[in-house]
């Protein structure tokens, strides 16, 4: 089942610039919620720091709380390893391991996490790559193909199977559109109503239409800033604040 | 704008042809002495190349049928020490580089194996002399291993970690996203990734040392005998080689030559060996 989140006054830093500002948010289980804003104005660094992923990049920094499911996930002592394990995470630009067959990519998390049952993998596979809506495309190549060998389109969905294969409690999808046609745009737009059932899914977007069409809830940040958060519908109908006003309705960003 | 259909004008036909004929000059140039090499070798070396020499250690001058089958043994036998010593270092040296050292220290150990990589090989096989034979009171297979295991570091752990930086951080990333701790990530998704130049890396640094004489002149110091315990002094095809070759004999001089071909196929087939076992298994020509 989904979990929800907490963010208490979360800011970010890389090295001395500052490149999150006071972020307060609470996410609710089992729904998508959208991260929509300007280019540089924070999104991806934000759902970063949601699954500890920031600081893996040199002279990234951070304070505030971000409490996920029953993880305090910043609290001394949490494993980081242990927060990105629950938190699944699906990049901006498809990344499937280039040496490792199919097979071996969806079942990468659990493989080089000791899990070793062949039947429990075989099973774990097809179910991830069902979800993903792969499995028909892919079912008499799973070991005899390379992940990097299939489609853009296909490769992100190779990815998400990947994400879902280790049975994440939150999903974190940053731009996982960006790259690809409408068509398989539409696919994981499907796929991402579908998860919900399962999942919380948190989606970092720059296409509106987009947030419009998958997130209960949204987002708008700019600079930093988280300046409006509320049912999707609201945001893009009659948001309150003039800012995200004059971003949906194309005045900047 | 000029249009698609109009003909190629006559001088950018001619650079055009006048470029791919130089490059096409320059490869040859670069490949002539290669081959001029080898099939010197083979001209000069196949007629003293039989069964006996494969099979049998040296005999004294003017008793027929002598070989250098324990030269060919105990170079295996070094190569095979050196390359348990060199590679785990070098590539271990590499990740750190790549994956995990930040700051001055990462910059005094890649100015180090440079520098290293720049030291005369006789002065390696000085140091060793100095470290590991004169502790030891005798020459030994052991210490060969340990000279051409040091001169191979360098040049792995720099390829090793050329290869790693090119592999895209989104990979790293993936993996890491995925909760899969940061050593296995390393291993198992960031190394397995770059592993095709990683081991042409160590391939080039075995291939060069193999030649290697003169570190071996005061490690493994050479043998007449059968010798297959690493702690004695032990045959080894260069200084075979270099012996036979400064000898005053015609016979020798022959045996020389058959050995530098000897040595030649030997890193060719060990190079291509590692190739095809390690390319077994990638996923990456199954595209």
């Amino acid at each position: 089942m989904g979990v929800g989140i907490e963010v208490k006054d979360l800011n970010a830093w890389f090295g001395k610039a500052q490149v999150l500002k006071d972020i307060n948010i609470k996410v609710g289980a089992n729904a998508v919620t959208a991260v929509i804003g300007p280019s540089g104005c924070g999104k991806s660094t934000f759902i970063r720091c949601l699954n500890r992923m920031h600081e893996t990049v040199p002279a990234a920094h951070l304070t505030g709380s971000v409490q996920v499911g029953d993880i305090d996930v910043y609290k001394p002592g949490t494993d980081a390893v242990d927060v990105r394990r629950r938190i699944g995470m699906v990049f901006q630009k498809a990344n499937p391991f280039p040496t490792m067959s199919i097979y071996d990519n969806v079942s990468a998390g659990l493989r080089l996490n000791g899990y070793n049952n062949r039947h429990e993998l075989d099973i774990a596979v097809e179910h991830s790559l069902r979800m993903a809506a792969l499995w028909d495309e892919v079912k008499d190549v799973l070991k005899k193909k390379s992940g990097s060998s299939l489609s853009g389109g296909q490769q992100q969905r190779l990815c998400i199977a990947r994400a879902l294969a280790v049975q994440p409690e939150l999903l974190l999808m940053d731009e996982p559109c960006s790259a690809l046609d409408p068509i398989s745009t539409g696919k994981i737009e499907e796929l991402i109503f579908q998860l919900k059932e399962q999942y919380t899914v948190v989606i970092v977007t720059h296409n509106m239409q987009q947030a419009a069409r998958v997130a209960d809830h949204t987002g708008f940040f700019l600079m930093g800033k988280l300046i409006e958060y509320d049912k999707t519908e609201k945001i893009f109908t009659t948001p309150s604040d003039k800012r995200t006003e004059d971003y949906i309705t194309g005045r900047f960003g | 704008m000029p249009s698609a259909s109009r003909p190629l004008s006559v001088t950018r036909r001619l650079t055009n042809l006048g470029f791919i004929g130089l490059s096409g000059l320059a490869a040859i140039l670069v490949l002539a002495p290669l081959g001029a090499i080898f099939g010197y070798l083979v001209y000069k070396g196949i007629g003293s190349l039989n069964w006996a020499f494969l099979t049998n250690v040296p005999h004294p001058v003017g008793e027929p049928g002598g070989g250098m089958a324990n030269a060919i043994i105990g170079s295996m036998l070094i190569l095979g020490l050196g390359s348990i010593i060199g590679v785990p270092l070098g590539i271990g040296a590499g990740v750190y580089l790549a994956e995990f050292g930040r700051g001055r220290y990462v910059n005094l150990v890649r100015f180090t194996a440079d520098v290293l990589n720049g030291i005369p090989s006789i002065v390696v096989g000085i140091a060793v002399y100095a470290l590991v034979v004169l502790p030891q009171q005798h020459f030994s297979a052991l210490s060969g291993g340990v000279a051409l295991g040091i001169m191979m570091v360098p040049t792995i752990a720099r390829t090793t970690e050329e290869m790693l930086l090119m592999v895209p951080n989104t990979i790293r990333e993936a993996a890491l996203g995925l909760g899969i701790p940061q050593w296995r990530t390393t291993l198992q998704v960031t190394l397995r990734t770059a592993s095709k130049g990683v081991i042409t890396g160590a391939m080039l640094a075995f291939a060069r040392v193999a030649g290697e004489t003169a570190p071996l002149l005061f490690t493994a110091f050479g043998n007449q005998f059968w010798n297959l315990n690493p702690n004695q002094p032990t045959a080894a095809l260069p200084i075979q080689i270099f012996a036979y070759a400064i000898s005053p004999f015609d016979e020798w001089h022959r045996q020389a030559w058959a050995g530098a071909l000897i040595l030649i196929v030997l890193i060719v087939v060990a190079v291509s060996a590692v190739r095809v076992v390690t390319g077994r298994g990638s996923m990456e020509n199954n595209a």
